[in-house]
């Protein structure tokens, strides 16, 4: 039962970044942490961008100072650099998406961890310490660099030391950084899902039906997987599918394979709906049924 | 929107389908997401009030679609979507109360000041240790010269040494014939320059303050061993008057942030050690929250030091009205932190 395992440990997996958010209303959200990946990610995008910006606003600055003769265009762009570096970050977690554009192409935002609203304070307080998570490894790294005396090992102290600080929601499992263990913040899954259609209300639902004990093979996890390839729509995937199910429950191959694997679709789903309704959830094909 | 055909056939199905009850409730579901992305996109002013008081209907119509579907229907799809879009209604219902414009009062007039005067522990412990800095620096450089070159790098002091003549250190002050010459040019730059360096500084000095707040007083006592050793420099000369003039004028508005940026990380610091009877975790986010406004104040106050510097300093070059200048800006902050106020309760 190496396979039940694995689906078990899965779940487990799945329910571990599930963090219970309750409204005022009384229902929990299930806010879901985002994964490290997802925010180096997010980094990485704002990174960039603000790496363009100052480039597009240095070439600005270097078009208007030679065309003026002065140099307030410095001032500018002094000044206009380290607010970008310090702002960019708070100005768009401020908005009401808490999010940055990084962030928002990732489809992560950030929240107070104690379910409240989050606050400019947190915001500044998570960003700020941004800055030394970040530019400490590079200090270290210039600091060695810049001083003779200081041999590579304890270079490499210093380097690993702060890295232990930058790297640091790699070692907690709500994925908090130092910022946002300062500020009480979590960053979570924030992403849209579109509406799609009802596929169980198709009309080629009923072409066939389905016995009982040919419906009990299958579980909630098996029904969700079918109903991703269903709306994938990729005839290669449907035609795989379709013969494995059609082997399991030993049925001919007469049908079309969609509109074979929609009925069975409609009709699991309706069995196992039923159950749930009477308070049994079949988690997959290995639980009992 | 779902096809008629669709629909009247999932209501046409007998007892309760979760289809029935997806064609039932659909049509809530997608006015709520088209108000949160009108709100999303332009804001409360872009709904008229009979939009805006849907808002609430439509968003707890959402949850309860969202309890009655977690507990009978299997549609992936469905559950995602339900829950993607109570999610984003929850921050944006729950999320925003205030506008812009007022936070920013509030902040200016209550939080701001309010922050600064809890950390007044942190904030004098800081002064004490900055003042021992330049204490010890003081006097070592004053007993015996040599100390000052382990105390300010040679670039830093750009020829301000034991070794400097009385004319050359009273021309970096900005008096005598070599600081006329210099001129005026450049001083924004300097500023700007000034600025931004002090403010990384700063920054750094609150950063490091969760490492129970021992870093940040490292840094802070540096500070102060900088300023004493040149100060000691000065005073060997007879320019101590003089030297504190120059300092004096911005000094009071930078070494006060100084201190302040130093309290707010030591503020972090203390309740990372001492969390008292709330969680460690919930300490640190507590100090971290009163230590953010702190240090939004600290970049706007070096700010107005990095004006002062670079420009007051500069073109003043008169030390009583430096000193006048200094003691004002002094009195200024020091009213506008700790003189008692009526406090914005809601």
């Amino acid at each position: 039962m190496t396979a039940a395992a694995a689906n078990a440990k899965s779940r487990a997996a799945r329910t571990k970044k599930i963090r219970q958010f309750v409204t005022p209303e009384g229902v929990d959200l299930e806010l879901k942490i985002a994964s490290a990946g997802l925010r180096f990610g997010a980094l990485l995008v704002d990174m960039i961008l603000i790496q363009l910006a100052l480039l597009l606003f240095w070439l600005l600055m270097l078009w208007i100072g030679v065309a003026a003769q002065s140099d307030v265009t410095e001032v500018i762009w002094m000044l206009g650099a380290f607010l970008l570096r310090t702002f960019w970050f708070i100005g768009f977690e401020l908005g009401s998406r808490a999010a940055t554009p990084g962030k928002r192409l990732m489809g992560i935002r950030v929240v107070a961890r104690d379910g409240g609203r989050l606050t400019a304070d947190a915001v500044v307080a998570r960003n700020l310490i941004r800055e030394l998570e970040l530019f400490l490894p590079l200090m270290m790294l210039g600091a060695g660099v810049a001083q003779d005396s200081v041999s590579g090992w304890i270079m490499l102290a210093g380097v690993l030391w702060s890295l232990t600080l930058s790297l640091f929601l790699l070692f907690n499992r709500d994925r908090m950084r130092m910022g946002d263990l300062i500020a009480g913040t979590w960053v979570v899954m924030a992403q849209r899902v579109k509406l799609d259609a009802d596929i169980a209300v198709d009309a080629a639902g009923d072409a066939m039906t389905f016995s009982e004990e040919e419906l009990a093979v299958y579980g909630i996890f098996e029904l969700q997987e079918l109903e991703r390839v269903l709306r994938g729509r990729d005839p290669r995937a449907m035609r795989d599918v379709a013969d494995a199910i059609r082997a399991k429950i030993g049925r001919p191959v007469a049908e079309e394979d969609d509109v074979f694997l929609l009925s069975y679709y409609r009709q699991l789903k309706a069995r196992l709906e039923r159950k749930l309704l009477f308070g049994k959830r079949r988690e997959d094909k290995y639980a009992s049924d | 929107m779902i096809p008629p055909a669709a629909s009247t056939r999932a209501i046409d199905a007998p007892s309760f389908s979760t289809s029935r009850f997806r064609a039932e409730r659909e049509a809530d579901w997608i006015a709520f997401d088209l108000l949160l992305t009108r709100l999303e996109k332009k804001g409360a002013a872009a709904l008229t009030s009979d939009e805006l008081l849907q808002l609430p209907l439509l968003y707890r119509a959402t949850l309860s679609s969202l309890s009655i579907a977690r507990a009978t229907s299997l549609d992936k799809a469905l559950l995602d979507h339900l829950e993607a879009l109570s999610i984003r209604g929850y921050f944006l219902v729950y999320g925003v109360r205030e506008t812009r414009l007022n936070r920013l009062r509030r902040f200016f007039l209550y939080d701001w000041p309010a922050a600064v005067r809890s950390v007044w522990k942190e904030t004098l412990i800081i002064s004490l240790i900055i003042l021992l800095g330049a204490m010890t620096s003081y006097s070592l450089v004053s007993s015996n010269p040599e100390w000052y070159f382990n105390f300010v790098d040679e670039e830093m002091s750009g020829g301000r040494d034991p070794r400097a003549t009385a004319e050359f250190l009273q021309s970096t002050l900005g008096h005598g014939k070599a600081a006329a010459d210099k001129g005026e040019s450049g001083l924004h730059v300097f500023a700007t320059y000034l600025f931004t360096h002090n403010s990384q500084v700063s920054i750094l000095s609150f950063a490091l303050g969760f490492a129970f707040g021992i870093p940040t007083m490292m840094l802070e006592y540096y500070q102060g061993i900088g300023l004493g050793a040149m100060m000691a420099i000065f005073s060997a000369k007879g320019l101590g008057f003089d030297f504190g003039g120059w300092l004096f004028i911005h000094g009071t508005t930078e070494l006060f942030a100084a201190a302040l940026s130093g309290a707010a990380g030591l503020r972090i610091g203390g309740a990372v050690v001492f969390p008292g009877a709330r969680g460690r975790l919930q300490a640190a986010a507590d100090a971290g929250r009163t230590a953010g406004k702190v240090m939004v104040g600290v970049i706007l106050m070096l700010f107005a030091a990095g004006l002062l510097e670079g420009f007051g300093r500069q073109l003043i070059t008169d030390t009583m009205l430096r000193y006048a200048i200094g003691s004002l800006m002094l009195l200024f902050w020091l009213a506008y932190y700790y003189i008692p106020r009526r406090e914005d309760v809601t």
